[in-house]
């Protein structure tokens, strides 16, 4: 094993792994209904085929992916669509947006499976078959895996595959079990992100106080030039900048991807789904969610995406006295939710009953004044500086804040957590990012309303210049039919019954050209 | 002495000549300071400044003509830009201008509307769609919320309506402790 790097700052935080992973992954059983939200990726929203009464069968595609960075949704179970409609969903502003609601028939009919032989297809088939079975990275960040496993255009080489089983939140364990149970089905996802990106080297990171994952892992690796490396248990290991740090020694440029350094990296999890969809022809319905902290019997469970929230809480004996907020995610990244009746997507990782007298989730203290300490400056392992960037993020100076780089923070919370003085600091930047986004979205919508204002006025323009055209084109024709019949413009009918009396004695025939002239003259007022 | 008056004046001439040419080779077209007054400005072509639309009311600030506090849809933040931007100390908005109130989109109740077109006339960035004696519609995204289309409407079917907001547009809010938790569609009701 080659010499580990390590990364600037980071967290010893206290371990509360054994509540969950004791035992092996249990399933839930089926809810009567699951309400499956068609956002459950990075990237546009997926676009419904389905109706409300239509029965769809379980691994149906019931929305498909919209654009190139977006991802399929399928039908968890058999049954009947009840709903389109708004429903909530598990994000931070306690808002809804668009699920497709399923009552189950229990009968789980599936549709037809397809594998596929990957060695046999190009790569480009393979993405698309990961595109149609939505495969996102289920770490958390839940970006379309078909993308990432595609280098065209970035320079189509990759030095190193980077398999993320770190798990550095102090509380979830699903990734551990996973790799303890399943570490075959890893693997076998594992050849197939290979054989798209073949890469020089497959690493693969794990915190070194799972020693049973780490033991499965190499042991399904055994045959195969896959390298299974042990790195020290420090919070954030499992972050993407930090992990290809320590187990590769190189940074992601400021503003950069992993990509643009040769290197790739994915879930454990994602690997397994990859597995499941290529060599089994099953789209992703399901995922394996830690349920840990205030629960009766905290456990990892295997559930259908579209499950409630509380229906799982329910699985797991249902809460305990003392409970004070639900998160979603660990207690360092994950944020509190407003309600239970969520459902389980495909970002839900762990579902965490917060309360006190549990670990260090004590509630919330009272804000003190920043005391010039440095304790976050030490802990931030993105080597910023945090305390500049709270000055200048609480005072609203959102260019200075990216002059410090806010946008390389990485919401590790790591700042916060060591913070005396119990400042929010990380709220402070997400607040500053959200309105630095925000203000660059207004100017751009305050641009495009120049542009069609100017476009208005350039066409007002256009549309008078071409009227006085016209009428200069008939100022001579006037100037001359005026000059016949002065009196015309007073007394137009009159004029020219007078002026067509001479003719009519001398020749009736010839009355026409004094009418068209009178005719000229009446049209004038409309022009 | 005679040298040193025919060295100055020489000096004099090749450095008004240098003058002149760079005047004629770097002339800058047009008002700078107008287009920087231009981009701060909000775009919403509202004409409540007095001035009909953003870039005249930009023209007669940097022509010193206007105030800098006459534009409510900027409101108080588009006042400091602009009092950073030309030097000047910033006050408060001109009620006589308007007040600053929060970002709407005009909303034609399709029931009601009678085709007339007054409204397409008045918008002042196209954004209202229809022809004569035919429904009209308001194109939601390019609507900048200015609110000109109200007085033509000879039914009253044109409404403001508050931008709702969606899992898309959720900002997380400045930290505040003191908040009580709660939805932010509860929290903005």
């Amino acid at each position: 094993m080659s010499a580990l790097f390590s990364f600037h700052g980071g967290l010893k935080t206290t371990r509360h792994k054994t509540e969950s992973n004791q035992q092996p992954i249990l399933v839930n059983p089926l809810p009567p209904q699951l309400t499956v939200p068609l956002r459950q990726h990075i990237g546009a929203i997926a676009k419904p085929l389905v109706q409300v009464g239509d029965r769809v069968l379980k691994g149906q595609m019931i929305a498909q992916a919209d654009g190139y960075i977006s991802a399929a949704v399928h039908a968890p179970s058999s049954g009947v669509v009840t709903a389109m409609e708004l429903r909530p969903v598990p994000h931070p502003s306690g808002l809804s947006d668009e699920c497709i609601v399923i009552e189950t028939d229990g009968e789980e009919r599936w549709i037809e499976r397809q594998p596929l032989d990957y060695r046999q297809l190009h790569p480009s088939e393979v993405r698309g078959a990961l595109r149609s079975a939505g495969v996102v990275g289920l770490g958390g960040a839940v970006f379309p895996s078909a993308v990432k496993l595609n280098l065209e255009g970035q320079g189509g080489q990759l030095d190193t595959l980077i398999l993320n089983g770190a798990e550095c939140e102090p509380w979830i364990s699903c990734d551990d079990r996973i790799m303890r149970e399943r570490a075959d089905e890893i693997v076998a996802g594992l050849h197939i992100m290979v054989h798209l990106l073949q890469p020089r080297e497959v690493l693969i990171g794990i915190e070194d106080d799972k020693v049973e994952a780490i033991a499965a892992m190499r042991e399904a690796c055994a045959g195969t030039n896959y390298q299974v490396r042990a790195i020290p248990t420090l919070y954030p290991s499992g972050s993407v900048k930090q992990l290809i740090k320590l187990l590769t020694g190189k940074e992601i440029p400021v503003d950069g991807l992993p990509a643009d350094i040769g290197v790739q990296c994915f879930n454990v999890a994602t690997a397994q789904t990859v597995h499941r969809a290529i060599d089994l022809g099953e789209p992703v319905l399901s995922r394996v969610v830690t349920v840990t902290g205030h629960v009766a019997r905290p456990a990892n469970v295997e559930v259908l995406l579209g499950t409630p929230f509380s229906a799982l809480i329910a699985f797991c004996g249902g809460y305990r006295d003392g409970v004070e907020r639900l998160i979603m995610g660990g207690p360092m990244m994950g944020f509190a939710l407003y309600d239970d009746e969520v459902p389980v997507t495909k970002a839900t990782n762990c579902i965490l009953a917060a309360g006190a007298g549990i670990g260090e989730l004590t509630p919330e203290q009272p804000q003190m004044p920043c005391i010039r300490c440095g304790a976050c400056v030490e802990a931030c392992p993105a080597n910023l500086l945090p305390q500049q960037l709270y000055w200048h993020a609480r005072a609203k100076e959102f260019d200075k804040a990216q002059d410090y780089h806010l946008f390389s923070c990485i919401e590790c919370g790591c700042c916060s957590y060591v913070c005396p003085s119990h400042i929010p600091l990380v709220q402070f930047y997400r607040y500053a990012k959200n309105e630095i986004w925000a203000q660059e979205k207004e100017k751009q919508k305050a641009e495009l309303a120049r542009q069609r204002h100017q476009a208005r006025l350039d066409r007002l323009e256009r549309e008078q210049k071409e009227r006085d055209a016209k009428l200069r084109q008939k100022a001579p024709r006037q100037a001359a039919s005026t000059a016949v019949t002065p009196e015309a413009d007073k007394l137009p009918i009159e004029a020219a019954v007078a002026r067509a009396k001479p003719h009519r004695i001398a020749a009736p025939a010839d009355a026409s050209p004094a009418s068209v002239a009178a005719d000229d003259d009446r049209s004038e007022p409309n022009s | 002495m005679i040298t040193a008056i025919v060295v100055l004046s020489a000096l004099a001439g090749v450095a008004g000549l240098l003058l002149g040419f760079a005047a004629v080779r770097f002339k800058v077209e047009g008002d700078p300071i107008v287009d920087k007054i231009d981009a701060i400005l909000p775009q919403t072509q509202c004409g409540q400044c007095g001035y009909a639309g953003c870039r005249p009311y930009a023209e007669a600030i940097a022509a010193d003509e206007a105030d800098i506090n006459q534009c409510p849809p900027g409101g108080e933040n588009g006042i400091i830009a602009l009092a950073e931007l030309l030097g000047r100390d910033p006050k408060p908005l001109n009620p006589e201008n308007g007040i600053e109130k929060p970002k709407m989109v005009a909303l034609i109740d399709e029931h009601n509307c009678i085709g007339c077109t007054l409204c397409i006339q008045a918008c002042p960035v196209d954004a209202i769609l229809g022809a004569a004696k035919h429904m009209h519609t308001v194109i939601a995204q390019e609507c900048t919320g200015c609110e000109l289309c109200l007085p033509p409407c000879p039914v009253d079917c044109i409404h403001m309506t508050p931008i709702t907001q969606t899992i898309g547009t959720w900002k997380w809010s400045y930290p505040v402790r003191s908040e009580t938790h709660q939805p932010a569609d509860q929290a903005t009701a």
